[in-house]
């Protein structure tokens, strides 16, 4: 579904990726995991072509990516939900998810998203009115994620969903992440809690300083024994 | 003087003030979107009313263009004019110091002044139409301020629909909360920024529609309104339309009960007076939030 051939890019002269190539398959769930700076934000801000790509190339579903302007990427299917969740604090939670649902295609079939969402996310109908920057961090990645999921994406792209949230919570996001990959979803996550997000999909690679190190199914990347000892302090 | 609630003068002259704070309100409204949405002053905002009702003048006076269409033409005028300022004056320089985005729209009130003084000359037109008074007992109250403040009562109503209900409003709201994940929402920001540059326009040319029932034109008109239309958006709080909206009713009641008990000037200092003491009180106006 997804692919990245040698995929380069950056701030400025700092750079942030070289050459990485990873590929996401129809309904498989795939982490990027690393360490702290390892450009695994930027390599979901390069396929959302929030920052420039400038070397290799990234397609979905066999179009092009590389010419398509930041705001246009989300109509090919692929919704990002951003690190820090990034919600419109004083909009409402239906706001935020109607935000979600800006593009043509998702305008047509709002109330129908809605309802979808409002069901795999009762919280988020009970909330509605409520302004988003007013919910606890746990409310509101579940309406980050649902306004991902506003507009009928066919990948989501998701950046540490479960950053800056309490243990408690923690869980609570990941078991969210589960729900989502049940409906059929495909998932690309981006996480610094190694051991949890393992456990949640099927593949996984490993970025360190802008490079793929290793990559494997998810079971083998949690029993490698570097991976480990590095990240997870077993 | 004496004082007395039952003064019939006294509320003829409250009632004129909130008449005047209606037209006021709506004037704010537009430099309030424009500010609270690209983060830039448009310091010719009031040039670009004197525009539109010159626009409204001629098409009207001199074309026999009935009225309601030379008003609508009015407001198109404007609402290219703001979009065209954007995208040619604002959009280049829009990533660079404050300061440059207040000198060029600066530059181009100074423009737009000295293009309708050679084009129009600085004689006073007046369109010449009158709908005449209406009287309330001893009150009585000019119908065209009446309408004047009625159509802005409506298109606040309007505009209030179209930020709450549309995805193009909401979108409106969201931009200044958070620019950057717009693209993340398939959001164009600059296609937003110069949709409210015409909106912004639009609403400066409906004010237009307004000022021309009420005064003279010439050239300088702008500085008629331009001062106190960026002191209301300011003592509101600047990009707060409810706290915009509640100033310009303040600033016309000073005004009118000025002129009531004195002079309309004295309303004036009053008014100003009153300004300067709430920017020491509440340097971010009203309604405006700390930043």
């Amino acid at each position: 579904m997804l692919e990245l051939r040698d995929v380069a890019t950056g701030y400025g002269s700092f750079q942030a990726l070289f050459g990485v190539s990873l590929e996401v398959k129809a309904g498989e769930a795939v982490a990027v995991i690393g360490p702290n700076g390892a450009g695994k934000t930027s390599l979901l801000r390069v396929i959302s072509k929030v920052i420039e790509l400038k070397g290799g190339h990234i397609s979905m579903e066999g179009v092009s990516l590389d010419d398509v302007p930041a705001h246009q990427v989300i109509e090919l299917g692929i919704a990002h939900v951003p690190e820090h969740r990034r919600l419109f604090p004083r909009l409402t939670v239906e706001e935020n998810l109607k935000m979600g649902a800006y593009m043509q295609a998702a305008r047509e079939r709002y109330r129908e998203r809605l309802d979808f969402v409002y069901e795999l996310f009762p919280r988020l109908k009970e909330r509605r009115h409520q302004l988003a920057g007013t919910m606890s961090g746990g409310e509101q990645q579940m309406c980050a994620l649902g306004r991902g999921l506003m507009s009928g994406p066919k990948l989501l792209l998701l950046d540490e969903p479960s950053a800056g949230l309490a243990p408690v919570i923690v869980q609570q996001v990941f078991d969210l992440v589960r729900r989502i990959r049940q409906e059929g979803y495909t998932v690309l996550i981006v996480e610094q809690n190694i051991q949890q997000v393992l456990k949640v999909v099927d593949r996984a690679y490993l970025l360190e300083v802008g490079r793929i190190k290793m990559s494997g199914a998810a079971q083998e990347l949690l029993e490698n024994d570097e991976v480990r000892r590095a990240y997870i302090g077993l | 003087m004496e004082f007395s609630i039952t003064d019939p003068f006294l509320w003829e002259t409250v009632i004129q003030g909130l008449l005047f704070g209606g037209v006021l309100a709506l004037l704010s409204l537009g430099l309030n979107i424009i500010f609270g949405v690209i983060d830039v002053v448009w310091i010719c905002y009031a040039e670009l009313i004197m525009i539109g009702m010159y626009a409204i003048y001629f098409l009207y006076a001199d074309y026999g263009v009935p009225l309601p269409l030379a008003f609508i033409a009015g407001i198109l005028t404007v609402a290219l004019l703001g979009a065209a300022l954007h995208h040619f004056i604002i959009r280049p320089i829009l990533h660079t110091e404050p300061i440059n985005q207040l000198l060029v729209t600066g530059g181009v009130l100074f423009f737009l002044q000295g293009f309708a003084t050679l084009v129009f000359s600085v004689e006073f037109r007046n369109l010449g139409v009158s709908f005449g008074s209406f009287a309330a007992g001893d009150m009585f109250f000019p119908i065209s301020r009446m309408l004047a403040f009625a159509v802005s009562l409506v298109a606040v109503v309007v505009l209030w629909l179209f930020l709450k209900r549309t995805f193009l409003g909401t979108a409106i709201r969201a931009i200044s909360q958070d620019r950057e994940i717009m693209p993340l929402m398939g959001v164009s920001p600059q296609k937003i920024y110069l949709v409210t540059s015409a909106l912004g326009g639009g609403l400066a040319g409906l004010g237009a529609c307004l000022l021309v029932l009420l005064y003279d034109i010439h050239p300088a008109i702008g500085l008629t309104f331009g001062p106190i239309t960026f002191m209301v958006c300011v003592l509101g709080g600047l990009g707060n339309m409810i706290g915009g909206f509640i100033a310009a009713f303040i600033f016309a009641e000073f005004i009118a009960l000025g002129g009531f008990y004195a002079e309309v000037e004295w309303g004036y200092v009053m008014a100003f007076v009153f300004f300067i003491v709430m920017m020491f009180i509440r340097p971010q106006g009203i309604m405006g939030s700390k930043s």
